[in-house]
């Protein structure tokens, strides 16, 4: 058993693993998504609330969940890698790990920019230093300095072991945006985020927005395997398989 | 159609997210395919000289 996990923890194998996987990874993207945003959009009431309600605009909370969650989820999933790497000395995990974070950054961004916004037609405001908006734009920062510190060091191994220091102890953001709509007190911390839970969610909403987190899920796992196979190509360029890959697979 | 592309009156707002969602995403599936077309070709240039000193 042991053996067998580790034979897909060769860059070699995984290389043509990854290869194979990413066509059923964005196939299944674009069908998930096209499906949950057509559900959100036409299978749910165009208004939300009674006195002050959340009108037409709240439609954009398919798109900004879906890319706060993976922008989160993102941040786990490389600093997991980091960690492994780390304490089994695996090429491959630091590999994982600086190819899922561009990913990662990118939603980061995503959720900023869609938050922003919802936030001018629903709070009136571009942008408002909100325990959870604050927070957000810390992971953001994360992201880049990771990403920033990869590439300001030469040697790639020596790269990979600071990053994936950073990426560790940067971890610690991801619990605070989770809890950071928990403001124990209104007067202390203004947070202008709703506290929400999964059972007060209309179910037909709900499902647009687990849709649509599915298929960013199903597209990170594209865009990493994409990613990772293109540095595996750089970092194994001296070995005998690279240099079939290159007989079958450069251009003439 | 009409009224759905005015979201009633929200256009600007839901359609600059779905807009920007749609583009970044398209943009980093072009960039990774260029990339690996980009490492593809300069590895296979370097084969090549490689393989030519070889059989002089």
């Amino acid at each position: 058993m042991k053996r067998h996990w580790f034979h897909f923890a060769a860059p070699s194998t995984f290389y043509h693993l990854a290869g194979r996987l990413t066509p059923w990874f964005l196939g299944l993207a674009l069908v998930t998504g096209v499906v949950a945003l057509y559900w959100g959009f036409f299978e749910t009431p165009d208004r939300l609330g009674g006195s002050n309600p959340q009108k037409e605009y709240y439609r954009i909370i398919f798109v900004h969940v879906a890319s706060a969650w993976m922008s989160m989820w993102l941040y786990i999933v490389v600093a997991a890698w980091s960690a492994i790497g780390l304490v089994f000395n695996t090429r491959l995990s630091y590999m994982m790990a600086i190819s899922v974070a561009p990913t990662g950054a990118l939603f980061t961004f995503l959720a900023l920019f869609t938050g922003s916004f919802w936030g001018k037609p629903s709070w009136g405001t571009w942008w408002d230093w909100d325990p959870r908006l604050t927070s957000e734009l810390v992971l953001f920062f994360l992201y880049v300095g990771y990403l920033a510190l990869h590439s300001a060091i030469d040697d790639a191994r020596r790269a990979d072991r600071a990053a994936a220091l950073l990426a560790i102890v940067g971890l610690v953001t991801v619990p605070i945006i989770f809890w950071s709509i928990n403001c124990p007190d209104p007067n202390q911390c203004a947070a202008l985020h709703q506290r929400s839970s999964m059972s007060d969610i209309d179910g037909n909403i709900l499902f647009g927005m687990l849709g649509l987190t599915f298929a960013f899920w199903m597209y990170s796992f594209a865009t990493s395997f994409m990613r990772v196979r293109s540095i595996i190509l750089e970092r194994e360029t001296d070995t005998a398989w690279v240099a079939e890959v290159i007989d079958r697979e450069a251009p003439r | 159609m009409m009224e759905f592309l005015a979201q009633g009156g929200y256009a600007f707002y839901v359609w600059s997210c779905y807009g920007m969602g749609a583009v970044l995403l398209a943009a980093e599936i072009v960039a990774l395919r260029k990339r690996r077309r980009t490492i593809l070709s300069r590895l296979g240039r370097l084969k090549r000289m490689r393989d030519a000193e070889v059989n002089e």
